[in-house]
Protein backbone atom coordinates (compact mmCIF):
# COMPACT_ATOMS: atom_id res chain seq x y z
CA UNK A 1 0.00 0.00 0.00
CA UNK A 2 1.64 3.23 -0.68
CA UNK A 3 0.59 6.40 2.04
CA UNK A 4 0.04 9.86 0.91
CA UNK A 5 0.19 12.55 3.45
CA UNK A 6 -0.28 16.41 2.71
CA UNK A 7 2.28 18.53 5.07
CA UNK A 8 1.89 21.82 5.44
CA UNK A 9 4.64 24.75 5.80
CA UNK A 10 3.45 26.82 9.01
CA UNK A 11 4.87 29.84 11.42
CA UNK A 12 6.49 27.45 14.25
CA UNK A 13 4.38 26.51 17.07
CA UNK A 14 6.56 28.55 19.37
CA UNK A 15 6.53 31.70 17.72
CA UNK A 16 4.27 34.21 19.41
CA UNK A 17 2.16 35.57 16.08
CA UNK A 18 2.31 39.14 15.48
CA UNK A 19 -0.70 40.81 13.52
CA UNK A 20 0.62 43.39 10.95
CA UNK A 21 -0.23 46.89 11.58
CA UNK A 22 -2.18 47.12 8.27
CA UNK A 23 -4.61 44.29 9.64
CA UNK A 24 -3.62 42.07 5.94
CA UNK A 25 -2.67 39.42 8.28
CA UNK A 26 -0.46 37.66 10.15
CA UNK A 27 3.42 38.90 9.94
CA UNK A 28 5.29 36.09 8.46
CA UNK A 29 8.53 37.66 7.06
CA UNK A 30 11.99 36.55 8.98
CA UNK A 31 9.48 34.29 11.24
CA UNK A 32 10.67 30.50 12.14
CA UNK A 33 8.14 28.24 10.07
CA UNK A 34 8.34 24.34 10.70
CA UNK A 35 5.96 21.45 9.74
CA UNK A 36 2.48 21.57 11.28
CA UNK A 37 2.31 19.61 14.26
CA UNK A 38 -0.33 17.90 13.18
CA UNK A 39 1.18 16.55 10.13
CA UNK A 40 4.24 15.53 12.13
CA UNK A 41 1.86 13.12 14.16
CA UNK A 42 0.75 12.19 9.97
CA UNK A 43 4.10 11.59 8.70
CA UNK A 44 5.60 9.60 11.71
CA UNK A 45 1.89 7.34 11.89
CA UNK A 46 2.56 6.49 7.63
CA UNK A 47 6.26 5.41 8.97
CA UNK A 48 5.07 3.22 11.71
CA UNK A 49 2.61 1.84 9.00
CA UNK A 50 5.70 1.27 6.67
CA UNK A 51 7.68 -0.47 9.95
CA UNK A 52 4.95 -2.47 10.32
CA UNK A 53 5.20 -3.47 6.94
CA UNK A 54 1.69 -2.53 6.53
CA UNK A 55 2.93 0.38 4.09
CA UNK A 56 5.61 0.24 1.27
CA UNK A 57 5.61 3.57 0.00
CA UNK A 58 5.58 6.78 1.35
CA UNK A 59 4.73 10.13 -0.67
CA UNK A 60 4.82 13.05 0.87
CA UNK A 61 3.40 16.46 -0.58
CA UNK A 62 3.11 19.76 -0.29
CA UNK A 63 1.26 22.42 -1.19
CA UNK A 64 2.75 26.39 -1.02
CA UNK A 65 5.39 28.48 -1.66
CA UNK A 66 8.93 27.32 -3.15
CA UNK A 67 10.30 27.21 0.70
CA UNK A 68 8.29 24.52 1.48
CA UNK A 69 11.00 22.33 0.41
CA UNK A 70 12.71 22.37 3.52
CA UNK A 71 9.32 21.29 4.94
CA UNK A 72 9.19 17.99 2.48
CA UNK A 73 13.01 17.50 3.18
CA UNK A 74 11.76 17.47 6.97
CA UNK A 75 9.50 14.63 5.98
CA UNK A 76 12.30 13.14 3.92
CA UNK A 77 14.18 12.57 6.61
CA UNK A 78 12.07 11.31 8.85
CA UNK A 79 11.43 8.48 6.44
CA UNK A 80 9.41 9.88 3.48
CA UNK A 81 10.11 7.82 0.16
CA UNK A 82 9.58 10.68 -2.08
CA UNK A 83 7.93 14.18 -2.18
CA UNK A 84 6.13 16.08 -4.41
CA UNK A 85 6.03 20.21 -4.16
CA UNK A 86 2.88 21.80 -5.83
CA UNK A 87 4.12 25.72 -5.88
CA UNK A 88 0.97 27.68 -6.35
CA UNK A 89 2.60 31.13 -4.81
CA UNK A 90 5.46 32.94 -4.75
CA UNK A 91 4.20 35.32 -1.92
CA UNK A 92 4.73 33.75 1.63
CA UNK A 93 1.38 35.66 3.07
CA UNK A 94 -0.64 34.00 0.36
CA UNK A 95 -2.73 30.95 1.84
CA UNK A 96 -4.57 28.63 -0.15
CA UNK A 97 -8.02 27.79 1.03
CA UNK A 98 -8.62 23.87 2.33
CA UNK A 99 -10.80 23.53 -0.94
CA UNK A 100 -8.39 24.48 -3.09
CA UNK A 101 -5.98 22.36 -1.48
CA UNK A 102 -8.59 18.95 -1.78
CA UNK A 103 -8.64 20.04 -5.48
CA UNK A 104 -5.03 19.51 -6.21
CA UNK A 105 -4.56 16.91 -3.31
CA UNK A 106 -7.51 14.97 -5.43
CA UNK A 107 -5.72 15.10 -8.51
CA UNK A 108 -2.52 14.14 -6.83
CA UNK A 109 -4.47 10.82 -5.72
CA UNK A 110 -6.13 10.21 -8.68
CA UNK A 111 -2.31 9.85 -10.20
CA UNK A 112 -0.20 8.29 -7.50
CA UNK A 113 -3.68 6.27 -6.53
CA UNK A 114 -2.58 5.89 -2.44
CA UNK A 115 -4.74 3.10 -0.63
CA UNK A 116 -4.48 5.55 2.67
CA UNK A 117 -3.91 9.77 2.72
CA UNK A 118 -2.66 10.30 6.00
CA UNK A 119 -3.11 13.76 6.94
CA UNK A 120 -2.96 16.63 10.05
CA UNK A 121 -6.73 17.50 11.65
CA UNK A 122 -6.04 21.03 11.20
CA UNK A 123 -3.23 23.29 10.65
CA UNK A 124 -2.14 26.12 12.81
CA UNK A 125 -2.59 28.84 10.94
CA UNK A 126 -5.57 28.84 9.35
CA UNK A 127 -6.91 26.59 11.89
CA UNK A 128 -9.73 25.43 9.45
CA UNK A 129 -9.91 21.77 9.99
CA UNK A 130 -11.17 20.90 6.87
CA UNK A 131 -8.77 19.65 4.22
CA UNK A 132 -8.97 16.18 4.58
CA UNK A 133 -12.90 16.04 5.09
CA UNK A 134 -13.02 18.22 1.88
CA UNK A 135 -10.31 15.70 -0.11
CA UNK A 136 -12.70 12.37 1.23
CA UNK A 137 -15.56 14.28 -0.59
CA UNK A 138 -13.95 14.49 -3.63
CA UNK A 139 -13.00 11.36 -3.90
CA UNK A 140 -16.24 10.04 -2.41
CA UNK A 141 -14.06 8.05 -0.21
CA UNK A 142 -14.29 7.10 3.61
CA UNK A 143 -13.49 9.64 6.21
CA UNK A 144 -11.55 8.70 10.11
CA UNK A 145 -10.98 11.99 11.22
CA UNK A 146 -9.40 13.08 14.59
CA UNK A 147 -7.52 9.66 14.90
CA UNK A 148 -5.91 8.75 18.58
CA UNK A 149 -5.22 5.06 16.98
CA UNK A 150 -5.00 3.70 13.07
CA UNK A 151 -5.23 -0.49 13.01
CA UNK A 152 -5.36 -1.44 9.09
CA UNK A 153 -7.39 -4.54 9.19
CA UNK A 154 -7.55 -5.88 5.53
CA UNK A 155 -9.54 -3.55 3.16
CA UNK A 156 -10.41 -1.48 6.19
CA UNK A 157 -9.23 0.91 8.78
CA UNK A 158 -10.30 0.80 12.40
CA UNK A 159 -10.02 4.31 13.47
CA UNK A 160 -10.91 5.33 17.16
CA UNK A 161 -11.84 9.28 16.93
CA UNK A 162 -11.10 12.05 20.20
CA UNK A 163 -15.17 13.51 19.97
CA UNK A 164 -17.00 15.43 22.43
CA UNK A 165 -17.36 13.71 25.23
CA UNK A 166 -15.30 10.93 24.40
CA UNK A 167 -14.03 7.89 22.09
CA UNK A 168 -15.96 6.92 19.06
CA UNK A 169 -14.47 4.44 16.97
CA UNK A 170 -15.48 3.16 13.58
CA UNK A 171 -14.15 0.99 11.07
CA UNK A 172 -13.51 2.58 7.51
CA UNK A 173 -13.39 1.35 3.59
CA UNK A 174 -10.34 1.45 2.22
CA UNK A 175 -9.86 3.87 0.56
CA UNK A 176 -9.61 6.04 3.11
CA UNK A 177 -8.75 9.88 4.56
CA UNK A 178 -7.15 9.44 8.49
CA UNK A 179 -7.05 12.88 9.70
CA UNK A 180 -4.91 12.56 12.69
CA UNK A 181 -5.01 13.98 16.10
CA UNK A 182 -2.53 15.00 18.75
CA UNK A 183 -2.38 11.32 21.27
CA UNK A 184 -2.25 9.26 17.93
CA UNK A 185 1.64 9.22 18.36
CA UNK A 186 5.01 11.17 19.23
CA UNK A 187 6.90 11.98 16.17
CA UNK A 188 10.60 11.44 16.15
CA UNK A 189 13.46 13.65 15.28
CA UNK A 190 15.57 13.08 11.97
CA UNK A 191 18.77 11.54 12.69
CA UNK A 192 21.85 13.57 11.03
CA UNK A 193 22.35 10.81 8.70
CA UNK A 194 18.69 10.44 7.55
CA UNK A 195 18.34 14.47 7.30
CA UNK A 196 21.64 13.67 4.68
CA UNK A 197 20.16 10.84 2.87
CA UNK A 198 17.12 12.81 2.27
CA UNK A 199 18.53 15.08 0.22
CA UNK A 200 19.14 12.50 -2.36
CA UNK A 201 16.05 11.71 -2.08
CA UNK A 202 13.39 12.57 -5.42
CA UNK A 203 11.44 15.33 -5.01
CA UNK A 204 9.15 16.97 -7.70
CA UNK A 205 8.11 20.08 -8.37
CA UNK A 206 4.79 21.11 -10.11
CA UNK A 207 1.93 23.54 -10.37
CA UNK A 208 -1.58 23.99 -9.67
CA UNK A 209 -1.65 24.15 -13.85
CA UNK A 210 -0.07 20.35 -14.47
CA UNK A 211 -3.23 19.47 -12.92
CA UNK A 212 -5.51 21.71 -14.34
CA UNK A 213 -7.14 23.22 -11.36
CA UNK A 214 -8.59 26.35 -10.27
CA UNK A 215 -7.32 27.24 -7.27
CA UNK A 216 -8.88 30.90 -7.48
CA UNK A 217 -9.78 31.68 -3.68
CA UNK A 218 -13.50 31.79 -2.52
CA UNK A 219 -12.74 34.20 0.73
CA UNK A 220 -11.28 37.77 0.84
CA UNK A 221 -9.62 38.49 3.74
CA UNK A 222 -11.64 41.51 4.79
CA UNK A 223 -9.21 42.52 7.42
CA UNK A 224 -7.25 40.71 10.71
CA UNK A 225 -7.12 41.80 14.31
CA UNK A 226 -5.79 41.27 17.62
CA UNK A 227 -8.35 39.61 19.78
CA UNK A 228 -10.12 41.88 22.46
CA UNK A 229 -7.20 42.22 25.15
CA UNK A 230 -8.49 40.95 28.72
CA UNK A 231 -7.54 43.31 31.91
CA UNK A 232 -5.74 41.42 34.67
CA UNK A 233 -7.77 41.34 37.56
CA UNK A 234 -6.32 41.86 41.43
CA UNK A 235 -4.60 39.27 43.76
CA UNK A 236 -6.09 37.93 46.80
CA UNK A 237 -3.95 37.25 50.15
CA UNK A 238 -6.37 34.09 51.24
CA UNK A 239 -8.98 31.75 50.65
CA UNK A 240 -10.87 33.11 52.65
CA UNK A 241 -10.79 36.44 50.49
CA UNK A 242 -11.12 34.66 47.26
CA UNK A 243 -14.66 32.53 48.52
CA UNK A 244 -15.43 36.66 49.61
CA UNK A 245 -15.14 38.36 46.56
CA UNK A 246 -16.62 35.65 44.47
CA UNK A 247 -19.75 35.96 46.93
CA UNK A 248 -20.09 39.57 46.79
CA UNK A 249 -18.21 41.24 44.17
CA UNK A 250 -18.58 38.67 40.94
CA UNK A 251 -21.95 37.12 41.99
CA UNK A 252 -20.93 33.98 41.04
CA UNK A 253 -21.32 31.62 43.91
CA UNK B 1 -33.01 34.04 2.64
CA UNK B 2 -33.07 30.81 4.46
CA UNK B 3 -30.74 29.04 6.50
CA UNK B 4 -30.98 25.33 7.46
CA UNK B 5 -29.16 24.52 10.93
CA UNK B 6 -27.73 21.16 11.77
CA UNK B 7 -28.92 20.56 15.35
CA UNK B 8 -26.41 18.86 17.74
CA UNK B 9 -28.14 15.57 18.49
CA UNK B 10 -26.61 13.02 20.72
CA UNK B 11 -27.70 9.70 21.00
CA UNK B 12 -31.42 10.67 20.55
CA UNK B 13 -30.97 13.98 22.40
CA UNK B 14 -30.85 17.81 21.84
CA UNK B 15 -27.75 19.38 22.87
CA UNK B 16 -29.81 22.42 23.67
CA UNK B 17 -27.57 24.72 24.56
CA UNK B 18 -25.17 24.52 21.72
CA UNK B 19 -28.18 24.43 18.79
CA UNK B 20 -29.70 27.41 20.44
CA UNK B 21 -26.57 29.49 20.83
CA UNK B 22 -25.94 28.70 16.78
CA UNK B 23 -29.81 29.54 16.15
CA UNK B 24 -28.69 33.26 17.95
CA UNK B 25 -25.75 33.33 14.98
CA UNK B 26 -27.64 32.87 12.19
CA UNK B 27 -31.19 34.10 13.12
CA UNK B 28 -30.25 37.46 11.47
CA UNK B 29 -29.39 35.67 8.11
CA UNK B 30 -32.99 34.34 7.03
CA UNK B 31 -35.59 32.11 8.14
CA UNK B 32 -33.79 29.26 10.40
CA UNK B 33 -35.10 25.69 9.60
CA UNK B 34 -33.27 23.07 11.80
CA UNK B 35 -32.69 19.92 11.08
CA UNK B 36 -32.37 16.99 13.52
CA UNK B 37 -30.65 13.54 12.21
CA UNK B 38 -30.50 10.42 14.39
CA UNK B 39 -31.54 7.13 14.49
CA UNK B 40 -34.15 8.20 16.63
CA UNK B 41 -34.27 12.29 16.41
CA UNK B 42 -38.26 12.75 17.27
CA UNK B 43 -37.65 14.01 20.58
CA UNK B 44 -34.97 15.91 19.73
CA UNK B 45 -36.72 17.45 16.87
CA UNK B 46 -40.07 18.34 19.35
CA UNK B 47 -37.35 19.59 21.62
CA UNK B 48 -35.56 21.70 18.90
CA UNK B 49 -39.15 22.99 17.87
CA UNK B 50 -39.78 25.28 20.58
CA UNK B 51 -36.31 27.27 20.12
CA UNK B 52 -37.14 30.96 19.97
CA UNK B 53 -36.39 32.06 16.17
CA UNK B 54 -36.63 28.41 14.66
CA UNK B 55 -39.47 28.63 12.10
CA UNK B 56 -39.67 24.74 11.00
CA UNK B 57 -38.16 21.86 11.40
CA UNK B 58 -36.90 18.78 10.16
CA UNK B 59 -36.74 15.09 11.07
CA UNK B 60 -34.43 12.81 9.93
CA UNK B 61 -34.43 9.59 11.84
CA UNK B 62 -33.04 6.08 10.45
CA UNK B 63 -31.06 3.85 11.64
CA UNK B 64 -28.56 4.84 9.33
CA UNK B 65 -28.05 8.24 11.04
CA UNK B 66 -27.33 6.45 14.52
CA UNK B 67 -24.02 7.12 14.87
CA UNK B 68 -23.41 10.43 12.86
CA UNK B 69 -21.14 8.64 10.47
CA UNK B 70 -19.87 11.60 8.01
CA UNK B 71 -21.03 10.31 4.73
CA UNK B 72 -24.59 9.53 5.08
CA UNK B 73 -25.18 12.69 7.52
CA UNK B 74 -23.40 14.96 4.76
CA UNK B 75 -25.13 12.87 1.63
CA UNK B 76 -28.71 13.78 3.57
CA UNK B 77 -27.76 17.52 4.29
CA UNK B 78 -26.22 18.16 0.65
CA UNK B 79 -29.94 16.16 -0.59
CA UNK B 80 -31.99 19.11 1.89
CA UNK B 81 -29.96 21.81 0.40
CA UNK B 82 -31.87 23.81 -2.14
CA UNK B 83 -33.43 26.26 -1.12
CA UNK B 84 -31.01 27.61 1.63
CA UNK B 85 -28.15 29.92 0.99
CA UNK B 86 -27.00 29.19 4.26
CA UNK B 87 -25.99 25.74 6.19
CA UNK B 88 -24.72 25.99 9.52
CA UNK B 89 -24.06 23.54 12.31
CA UNK B 90 -22.43 24.02 16.09
CA UNK B 91 -18.81 23.58 15.89
CA UNK B 92 -19.02 20.39 17.67
CA UNK B 93 -17.11 17.60 16.84
CA UNK B 94 -19.66 16.07 15.10
CA UNK B 95 -20.12 19.11 12.68
CA UNK B 96 -16.35 19.93 12.32
CA UNK B 97 -16.66 15.75 10.92
CA UNK B 98 -19.36 17.04 8.57
CA UNK B 99 -19.59 20.25 7.75
CA UNK B 100 -16.30 20.24 5.63
CA UNK B 101 -17.89 17.37 3.56
CA UNK B 102 -20.88 18.51 3.45
CA UNK B 103 -19.17 22.40 1.39
CA UNK B 104 -16.98 20.07 -0.55
CA UNK B 105 -20.06 18.08 -2.12
CA UNK B 106 -21.18 21.30 -2.98
CA UNK B 107 -18.65 23.56 -4.33
CA UNK B 108 -17.63 25.88 -1.80
CA UNK B 109 -15.21 26.97 1.10
CA UNK B 110 -16.20 25.99 4.43
CA UNK B 111 -16.18 28.92 7.15
CA UNK B 112 -15.31 26.95 10.37
CA UNK B 113 -15.82 28.69 13.80
CA UNK B 114 -17.30 31.68 13.29
CA UNK B 115 -17.39 34.31 16.01
CA UNK B 116 -19.50 37.12 14.67
CA UNK B 117 -21.59 37.03 11.65
CA UNK B 118 -20.97 40.71 10.26
CA UNK B 119 -23.62 39.77 7.24
CA UNK B 120 -24.61 37.65 4.87
CA UNK B 121 -21.17 37.07 3.28
CA UNK B 122 -19.24 38.40 6.07
CA UNK B 123 -17.78 36.48 8.82
CA UNK B 124 -15.48 36.74 11.83
CA UNK B 125 -13.35 33.47 12.50
CA UNK B 126 -10.39 33.09 14.85
CA UNK B 127 -6.64 32.11 13.44
CA UNK B 128 -3.49 31.30 14.87
CA UNK B 129 -4.96 29.36 17.96
CA UNK B 130 -6.96 32.74 18.36
CA UNK B 131 -4.44 35.36 18.31
CA UNK B 132 -5.81 36.90 15.58
CA UNK B 133 -9.58 37.51 14.33
CA UNK B 134 -9.85 37.49 10.68
CA UNK B 135 -12.90 38.83 8.50
CA UNK B 136 -13.32 37.40 5.86
CA UNK B 137 -15.83 37.47 3.06
CA UNK B 138 -17.08 34.95 0.79
CA UNK B 139 -18.25 34.94 -2.66
CA UNK B 140 -20.08 31.30 -2.82
CA UNK B 141 -23.31 31.31 -3.36
CA UNK B 142 -23.60 28.74 -0.83
CA UNK B 143 -22.07 29.74 2.67
CA UNK B 144 -21.78 26.55 4.81
CA UNK B 145 -20.03 27.33 8.02
CA UNK B 146 -19.45 26.19 12.13
CA UNK B 147 -20.67 28.53 15.00
CA UNK B 148 -18.07 28.79 17.59
CA UNK B 149 -21.19 28.43 20.24
CA UNK B 150 -18.93 30.02 23.23
CA UNK B 151 -19.64 33.51 21.85
CA UNK B 152 -23.04 33.87 21.15
CA UNK B 153 -26.24 33.66 23.96
CA UNK B 154 -28.50 30.75 23.97
CA UNK B 155 -31.73 31.44 22.00
CA UNK B 156 -34.91 31.29 24.71
CA UNK B 157 -37.85 29.30 24.35
CA UNK B 158 -40.52 30.07 21.64
CA UNK B 159 -43.78 28.83 20.37
CA UNK B 160 -43.57 25.65 19.02
CA UNK B 161 -42.64 25.38 15.56
CA UNK B 162 -43.70 22.78 13.09
CA UNK B 163 -41.62 19.74 12.46
CA UNK B 164 -41.73 18.25 9.25
CA UNK B 165 -40.33 14.22 8.62
CA UNK B 166 -37.73 13.89 5.63
CA UNK B 167 -36.44 11.07 4.01
CA UNK B 168 -33.19 9.43 4.64
CA UNK B 169 -30.77 10.27 1.91
CA UNK B 170 -28.83 7.07 0.22
CA UNK B 171 -25.95 5.94 2.15
CA UNK B 172 -22.46 5.09 0.63
CA UNK B 173 -21.78 2.54 3.09
CA UNK B 174 -18.26 3.69 3.10
CA UNK B 175 -18.18 3.47 7.27
CA UNK B 176 -19.51 1.90 10.34
CA UNK B 177 -19.73 2.50 13.89
CA UNK B 178 -17.83 -0.05 15.89
CA UNK B 179 -17.83 1.62 19.52
CA UNK B 180 -18.10 4.62 21.75
CA UNK B 181 -15.90 4.83 24.90
CA UNK B 182 -18.03 7.83 26.87
CA UNK B 183 -16.78 8.91 30.31
CA UNK B 184 -20.02 8.29 31.86
CA UNK B 185 -20.46 11.05 34.52
CA UNK B 186 -22.93 13.02 36.20
CA UNK B 187 -21.26 16.84 35.95
CA UNK B 188 -22.32 19.19 33.82
CA UNK B 189 -21.10 18.85 29.69
CA UNK B 190 -18.08 21.03 29.50
CA UNK B 191 -18.92 23.57 26.48
CA UNK B 192 -22.25 24.47 28.06
CA UNK B 193 -21.36 24.07 31.88
CA UNK B 194 -21.76 27.60 34.22
CA UNK B 195 -18.89 26.74 36.65
CA UNK B 196 -15.66 25.02 34.78
CA UNK B 197 -12.46 23.79 37.65
CA UNK B 198 -9.56 23.17 35.25
CA UNK B 199 -6.09 21.29 36.66
CA UNK B 200 -2.78 21.95 34.51
CA UNK B 201 0.72 19.95 34.91
CA UNK B 202 1.49 21.98 38.87
CA UNK B 203 -1.69 19.03 39.68
CA UNK B 204 1.09 16.80 39.48
CA UNK B 205 -0.85 13.55 38.89
CA UNK B 206 -3.86 11.85 37.77
CA UNK B 207 -4.74 10.97 41.75
CA UNK B 208 -4.06 14.69 42.89
CA UNK B 209 -6.70 15.26 39.89
CA UNK B 210 -9.51 13.83 42.04
CA UNK B 211 -9.25 17.35 44.22
CA UNK B 212 -10.13 18.89 41.09
CA UNK B 213 -12.76 16.83 40.40
CA UNK B 214 -13.87 16.88 44.04
CA UNK B 215 -13.85 21.07 44.16
CA UNK B 216 -15.93 21.09 40.65
CA UNK B 217 -18.34 18.63 42.17
CA UNK B 218 -18.40 20.92 45.44
CA UNK B 219 -19.45 23.81 42.81
CA UNK B 220 -21.71 21.36 40.48
CA UNK B 221 -19.06 22.22 38.07
CA UNK B 222 -17.62 20.78 34.92
CA UNK B 223 -13.78 19.24 34.87
CA UNK B 224 -11.63 20.72 32.56
CA UNK B 225 -7.77 20.41 31.92
CA UNK B 226 -5.32 22.16 30.36
CA UNK B 227 -3.34 20.58 27.33
CA UNK B 228 -0.01 19.97 29.54
CA UNK B 229 -2.15 18.12 31.96
CA UNK B 230 -3.76 15.60 29.47
CA UNK B 231 -0.49 15.42 27.41
CA UNK B 232 0.75 14.00 31.43
CA UNK B 233 -1.78 11.25 31.00
CA UNK B 234 -3.49 13.15 34.79
CA UNK B 235 -6.63 13.69 32.67
CA UNK B 236 -9.28 12.64 29.20
CA UNK B 237 -8.27 14.51 26.21
CA UNK B 238 -12.64 15.00 26.31
CA UNK B 239 -11.82 17.40 29.11
CA UNK B 240 -9.20 19.28 27.48
CA UNK B 241 -9.88 23.37 27.23
CA UNK B 242 -7.70 25.42 24.82
CA UNK B 243 -7.28 25.82 20.93
CA UNK B 244 -6.38 21.96 20.34
CA UNK B 245 -9.41 21.15 23.04
CA UNK B 246 -12.40 22.94 23.76
CA UNK B 247 -13.56 26.67 23.75
CA UNK B 248 -15.66 27.73 26.89
CA UNK B 249 -17.18 30.62 28.41
CA UNK B 250 -18.80 29.99 31.63
CA UNK B 251 -19.80 32.16 34.27
CA UNK B 252 -17.15 30.98 36.45
CA UNK B 253 -13.65 29.58 35.42
CA UNK B 254 -11.15 28.15 37.93
CA UNK B 255 -7.42 27.12 36.88
CA UNK B 256 -5.80 25.76 39.42
CA UNK B 257 -1.97 24.91 38.75
CA UNK B 258 -1.91 26.07 34.93
CA UNK B 259 0.36 28.47 34.14
CA UNK B 260 -1.79 29.63 30.96
CA UNK B 261 -0.05 28.78 27.44
CA UNK B 262 -1.63 31.33 25.09
CA UNK B 263 -3.09 27.85 23.54
CA UNK B 264 -4.94 27.20 26.72
CA UNK B 265 -5.78 30.63 27.02
CA UNK B 266 -7.14 30.73 23.42
CA UNK B 267 -9.78 28.59 24.94
CA UNK B 268 -11.11 29.83 27.93
CA UNK B 269 -10.72 33.95 28.01
CA UNK B 270 -14.23 34.53 27.51
CA UNK B 271 -15.57 33.10 30.18
CA UNK B 272 -17.31 35.96 32.27
CA UNK B 273 -14.74 35.82 35.82
CA UNK B 274 -11.94 34.06 36.17
CA UNK B 275 -10.23 32.99 39.27
CA UNK B 276 -6.41 31.57 38.78
CA UNK B 277 -4.42 29.52 41.89
CA UNK B 278 -1.28 28.94 41.20
CA UNK B 279 2.48 29.40 43.55
CA UNK B 280 4.28 31.20 40.53
CA UNK B 281 3.34 35.03 40.71
CA UNK B 282 4.43 35.27 37.24
CA UNK B 283 2.21 32.68 35.93
CA UNK B 284 0.72 34.16 32.75
CA UNK B 285 -2.60 33.20 33.54
CA UNK B 286 -2.65 35.80 36.15
CA UNK B 287 -2.41 38.49 33.30
CA UNK B 288 -6.40 37.16 32.54
CA UNK B 289 -7.19 36.38 35.76
CA UNK B 290 -10.04 38.36 37.71
CA UNK B 291 -8.81 37.13 40.80
CA UNK B 292 -5.76 35.75 41.23
CA UNK B 293 -4.51 33.58 44.43
CA UNK B 294 -0.42 33.09 44.75
CA UNK B 295 -0.91 29.66 46.84
CA UNK B 296 0.68 26.24 47.06
CA UNK B 297 -2.56 24.44 45.27
CA UNK B 298 -2.56 21.60 47.39
CA UNK B 299 -3.19 23.98 50.41
CA UNK B 300 -5.61 25.98 48.44
CA UNK B 301 -7.90 24.07 47.06
CA UNK B 302 -8.85 21.73 50.22
CA UNK B 303 -9.62 24.57 52.37
CA UNK B 304 -11.67 25.86 49.35
CA UNK B 305 -13.43 22.79 49.19
CA UNK B 306 -13.85 22.77 53.41
CA UNK B 307 -14.95 26.32 53.29
CA UNK B 308 -17.30 26.50 49.86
Amino acid sequence: MKVLVPVKRVIDYNVKVRVKADGTGVDLANVKMSMNPFDEIAVEEAIRLKEKGQAEEIVAVSIGVKQAQETLRTALAMGADRAILIVVSDDIHQDIEPLAVAKLLKAVVDEEQPGLVLAGKQAIDNDMNATGQMLAALLGWAQGTFASKLEIEGDHAVVTREVDGGLQTIKVKMPAIVTVDLRLNEPRYASLPNIMKAKKKPLDEKTPADYGVDITPRLTVVKTVEPRERQAGIKVGSVDELIAKLKDEAGVL
Amino acid sequence: MAVLLLAEVTNGELQRDATAKAVTAVKGLGEVTVLCVGAHAKAAAEAAATIDGVAKVLCAEDPRYGHRLAEPTAALIVSLADGYEHIAAPATTDAKNVMPRVAALLDAMVITDVVGVVDAVTFERPIYAGNAIQTVQTTDARKVMTIRTSTFEAAGDGAAAPVEAVAPADDPGLSSWVEDSAAASDRPELTSAGVIVSGGRGVGSEENFRMIESLADKLGAAVGASRAAVDSGYAPNDWQVGQTGKVVAPELYIAVGISGAIQHLAGMKDSKVIVAINKDEEAPIFQVADYGLVADLFDAVPELIEKL
